[in-house]
């Protein structure tokens, strides 16, 4: 009952908890640069199913990870165009389009499986690469550093866009045009095509989203992603618009449903309460954002499509 | 004749997203001729699939209507899933806890029960938002996935069916609910309930509530700009937290519509809320927004909508087409609708000649990023 | 110019979405098997809807193609030894869509109809009063709900679930055995029962059960899995469709798996130890059977170990330990005579 503290449990659990964390963190990263640029996308979730499908299906023909991952991208890209085509050259309502794009996913993926697939079989799955040196450490290191390499490159992906948003003249013109295209647009900052790269950034990474999601499972089903690309999309209010913020957002619901998991395998939450226990990410996630939460401001322009008139 | 050009437009966009569905049909080797016909027939074939499209419409006007509170007050609300559940929870519980009550008081009794249901739901994340500054997108899209496991627990513990438990099946489903709660017909021989009058009824009040009360008044300043309605004295936590509490209230009455309403009779469960609610909480905000964010807009636009959902399912039985190809298909109209908005605008605006009508509304003060594109 | 550099950008975002094409066009040629496996009826409609093909139409809440629920009764109409006219409707668990696409197969006069799902027994006591002709088959349910041109079927799945339970409690070298399911109820529960009762009555194991709490979530059901895992569970086993994504985990692994409701070892060859597979076509056959002789409904069927509905199905490539094999023979016969008693 109270081996839950013992070393290796608590490493299985981290490492759980990390696995699940990594679609939510690239998804969520990719929705900040877009919402930082003042572009909601509710389709996350769709592209995820989308990209997801077509990384598996790729891997699934060639035994190609790294190609099923390019895939992945490459599909979160050609959405990326569709969705820049819809909201900044035809200014469509953002939440609404979302909406359709996440339809669109949801019913083209199923289809494309049942012609193409069928039934689900099983496809190569992403080995763990142990990092040399790093995953020597005790404990730590195999908890930390024995994952995918996608799941490297998305908490990589942190720091990387940080800086990016923070200091770089392109970071720079995606958080003004997030906050006041009119202004940006006065000192010669092209509104449309800044927000047409963030929109392809977000959904380069919600494509590698999925790409990580199917290929760490190594099967395909329809409605794989069961509204993950959704709380992507809370988690970037919860982490306030920062890199950091959403990877805690992100590592918070992971960890609580690793935990969860750990404790109903060994009968510490009785089967009785086994929903109840499966609310808790939901809900601790929305009890962190009410005990860390100060006043956060979105950015000003969120949703609204920009013209010059 | 500017105006015809303007108005075609969004019928242009509608037939070149069903020119997109045709080609789809054509590539999995089905008729798009036919498969019209079926979508078609499907939806108004006859007078009760006529009613079929209305009912289905039903829970998209109620959540649609609930949809312009919230956005008319500034506040986002993504819960419509959830709070659907809830009101579908207590309504159901009431219905069990009393179910020899005479019909004409069971009937509104349970209906009310949905309401509030739906009312707690919705205003948690409001008062959540008013007093703890939390996201109300954050918060309603987490209570969605609250109120999917209190469902699952209620229906598979305390709400199941005796007789499940006994057979050892433990289908996690209620028992027979009262005939007396159920929503009576409308019209003789055909299975159009009272329901879909009541989802009228309500948009219709919605509608005043907006505009012709001092309550609306106050949640719509509110939503125009919170500092100038605080600076004229409206409480402004309390009312976002009322808009929201709102919102929710008709999602949950169509919570207890679709339960009461159905032909299943009883509420079931297969894990997901799209099992019990069809999406209904989803495509409730497509159809508000299609309508302009407009209650009494919304009927049509949801009618248009449950149209579309009957005719699909109709669509698959004929053709023998796979199910999702009409959920892709109602994301591309979706997607060609709302895009071909704004294009009419422009083309309306250009033809006219007549520019400087700014319809964003205003922004606060140049945040500090701006300053630094520039370097 | 400005416009030149930005198309250029775009010119190298379409070199990727070149790679996704050609990665689609690589597979063009397995496009047309796909479309063979599928579409059962349609064009077969005109040419032969006379004589003595039986029209039949199924509508259902999950995939066709799902490796469990739905795919045991699509997989068990292609066994019966008839000429069927099939029409499907899948992935229908809305009860009022079920309802209009079985009262849609009524009005086109088609003869037999499934509604494959206990939730679609309201609409149906409406719906088969309104058509005396036609029989309707319903389940899981175990009663008819009293209407005379109504069949009902459901599986004893705890059976099933015992004896690989017992052959679970065979595998095992840690004592550990880990189950999954999705949601505590339905068939779920019956199967992980008997499944436990099986395992526990054979041995001094531990079975651990896990409730997720989604039916859908395929990467939550992994992570169950490796959860069980890391408390030294070496066999595993689960039932809901999500479950593909923990027998990823069990190759991952090298961990035992055992299947429920369709034949699994497509997933992994080499792991799956045995299956508990629905033969709904035993029991369909008996009611075409009463229906050819005028009987259009009114009774109840169940599948068992006893009249062949369910079966262990074994998967040759997992070599069983030493005796296992006749535990399970044991097991059977013992359900089959009422010896044992499977917890249900």
């Amino acid at each position: 009952m109270s081996d839950f503290f013992t070393m290796s449990i608590l490493v299985a659990t981290v490492a759980s908890g990390i696995r699940l964390a990594t679609p939510y963190l690239l998804a969520g990263l990719g929705e900040t640069v877009g919402q930082r640029s003042g572009v909601l996308n509710l389709g996350v979730d769709g592209v995820m199913q989308l990209s997801a499908f077509f990384a598996y299906w790729t891997v699934l023909e060639t035994d190609n990870l790294i190609l099923g991952s390019f895939v992945g991208v490459g599909v979160g890209l050609v959405m990326g165009v569709i969705y820049a085509v819809i909201t900044v050259v035809l200014q469509a309502q953002q939440g609404i389009s979302g909406i359709g794009i996440f339809l669109f996913g949801l019913g083209f993926s199923d289809l494309m499986f049942r012609r193409q697939v069928g039934t689900p079989k099983p496809a190569n799955q992403l080995p763990d690469v142990p990092i040399p040196l790093l995953s020597d450490i005790p404990v730590i290191g195999e908890a930390l550093f024995e994952h995918s390499w996608l799941t490297y490159l998305a908490f990589a992906m942190v720091p990387l866009l940080a800086f990016m948003l923070r200091k770089t003249t392109f970071g720079m013109n995606i958080r003004a045009v997030g906050e006041n295209p009119q202004a940006a647009d006065s000192l010669g900052v092209s509104v449309g095509w800044t927000r047409t790269y963030a929109i392809l950034i977000g959904n380069a990474m919600a494509g590698l989203a999925g790409a990580a999601l199917v290929l760490e499972l190594g099967i395909f089903q329809p409605n794989l992603t069961a509204g993950l690309g959704f709380i992507a999309v809370a988690l970037v209010y919860f982490g306030a618009w920062r890199p950091a913020g959403v990877m805690s957002g992100a590592l918070l619901y992971g960890l609580v449903a690793a935990v969860v998991l750990q404790w109903k395998a060994q009968g510490i939450i009785p089967r009785s309460a086994s929903d109840i226990a499966a609310m808790a990410p939901a809900v601790l996630t929305i009890i962190a954002l009410v005990v860390l939460a100060g006043r956060v401001q979105a950015p000003s322009a969120l949703t609204r499509p920009f013209s010059r008139h | 004749m500017k105006r015809l050009l303007g108005a075609s437009i969004p019928l242009l966009a509608a037939l070149i997203a069903f020119l997109f569905g045709a080609v789809m049909l054509l590539a999995i080797g089905a008729s798009p001729w036919e498969g019209l016909k079926a979508l078609l027939d499907g939806a108004f074939g006859s007078a009760d699939r006529l009613a079929a499209t209305a009912i289905k419409a039903t829970p998209l006007v109620l959540v649609g209507a609930g949809i312009t509170i919230a956005f008319r007050t500034s506040v986002v609300n993504i819960g419509g899933e959830g709070q659907i559940v809830a009101g579908a929870l207590l309504s159901t519980s009431v219905a069990l806890a009393v179910p020899d009550l005479p019909a004409i008081i069971l009937v509104p009794v349970v209906l009310v029960a949905g309401l509030i249901g739906g009312a707690i739901v919705g205003a948690i994340p409001g008062a959540l938002k008013a007093y703890a500054s939390v996201n109300e997108i954050l918060s309603t899209i987490m209570l969605n996935i609250v109120m999917v496991q209190l469902m699952n627990y209620l229906l598979r513990g305390p709400l199941i069916d005796p007789l499940e438990v006994e057979a050892g099946t433990r289908i996690p489903q209620t028992e027979r609910l009262s005939d007396n709660a159920t929503l009576p017909n409308i019209v003789p021989g055909v299975r159009l309930h009272l329901g879909v009058l009541i989802a009228v009824l309500a948009a219709i009040a919605v509608y005043v509530l907006l505009w012709r009360t001092p309550t609306g008044f106050r949640l719509r300043a509110v939503g125009h700009s919170p500092d100038a309605a605080k600076a004229a004295g409206i409480n402004v936590k309390r009312n976002i937290t009322t808009a929201l509490a709102l919102s929710g209230s008709l999602g949950g009455l169509a919570g207890a519509i679709l339960v009461f309403g159905s032909e299943g009779q009883r509420m079931v469960t297969d894990g997901s809320s799209a099992g019990f609610t069809g999406s209904a909480g989803f495509n409730g905000i497509v159809a508000a927004l299609f309508g302009g964010l407009h209650p009494l807009w919304t009927i049509p636009s949801s009618f248009l909508f449950g149209a579309l959902l009957t005719g699909a399912t109709n669509l698959q039985r004929v053709l023998q087409v796979p199910a999702p190809i009409a959920i892709a298909i109602n994301g591309i109209v979706v997607i060609f609708v709302v895009s071909s908005g704004r294009l009419r605008e422009k083309i309306d605006r250009m033809l006219e000649a007549r520019a400087e009508f700014d319809d964003t509304p205003s922004t606060p003060e140049t945040p500090a990023v701006v300053e630094g594109a520039q370097s | 110019m400005k416009l030149t550099r930005h198309l250029l950008r775009l010119l190298a975002l379409l070199f990727s979405f070149a790679m996704v094409a050609a990665a689609c066009g690589a597979d063009e040629v397995s496009v047309d098997v796909g479309i063979e496996d599928e579409t059962p009826s349609g064009d077969s409609d005109d040419s032969e809807a006379s004589g003595d093909t039986l029209t039949m139409a199924i509508v259902a809440p999950s995939a066709s193609d799902d490796l469990a629920f739905t795919q045991s009764m699509i997989d068990a109409i292609d066994a019966l030894d008839r000429d069927i006219d099939l029409q499907v409707t899948d992935g229908t668990f809305v009860v009022d869509d079920a309802a209009a696409a079985i009262r849609g197969y009524a009005e086109d006069g088609v003869e037999v109809i499934i509604a494959h799902g206990t939730q679609f027994g309201g609409p149906l006591s409406e719906i088969a009063p309104e058509f005396p002709d036609t029989t309707f088959i319903w389940g899981t349910s175990s009663d008819t709900q009293g209407l005379d041109n109504v069949f009902a079927y459901y599986p004893a799945a705890d059976e099933g679930g015992y004896v690989n339970g017992v052959l679970a409690a065979a595998v095992t070298q840690t004592g550990n055995i880990g189950v999954i399911g999705p949601v505590e109820a339905g068939d779920a529960v019956a199967y992980i029962n008997g499944f436990a009762k099986g395992a526990e009555d054979s041995g001094d194991v531990n079975v651990a059960i896990t409730y997720t709490g989604s039916f859908s979530d395929v990467a939550l059901m992994a992570e169950a899995a490796q959860a069980h895992l890391s408390n030294d569970v070496d066999v595993l086993t689960g039932s809901s469709q999500a479950v593909v994504g923990a027998v990823g985990v069990a190759s991952e692994n090298g961990v035992a798996w055992f299947g429920t409701q369709a034949n699994q070892t497509s997933l992994d060859p080499e792991l799956v130890v045995a299956s508990q597979v629905y033969h709904w076509e035993v029991v369909l056959e008996e009611m075409l059977a009463l229906r050819d002789g005028g009987t259009l409904g009114g009774e109840a069927f169940e599948v068992n170990l006893e009249n062949g509905g369910l079966e262990i199905e074994f998967n040759d490539g997992f070599e069983l330990p030493d005796g296992a094999r006749d535990a399970a023979d044991a097991a059977i016969d013992g359900i089959i005579d009422g010896s044992i008693d499977t917890g249900a």
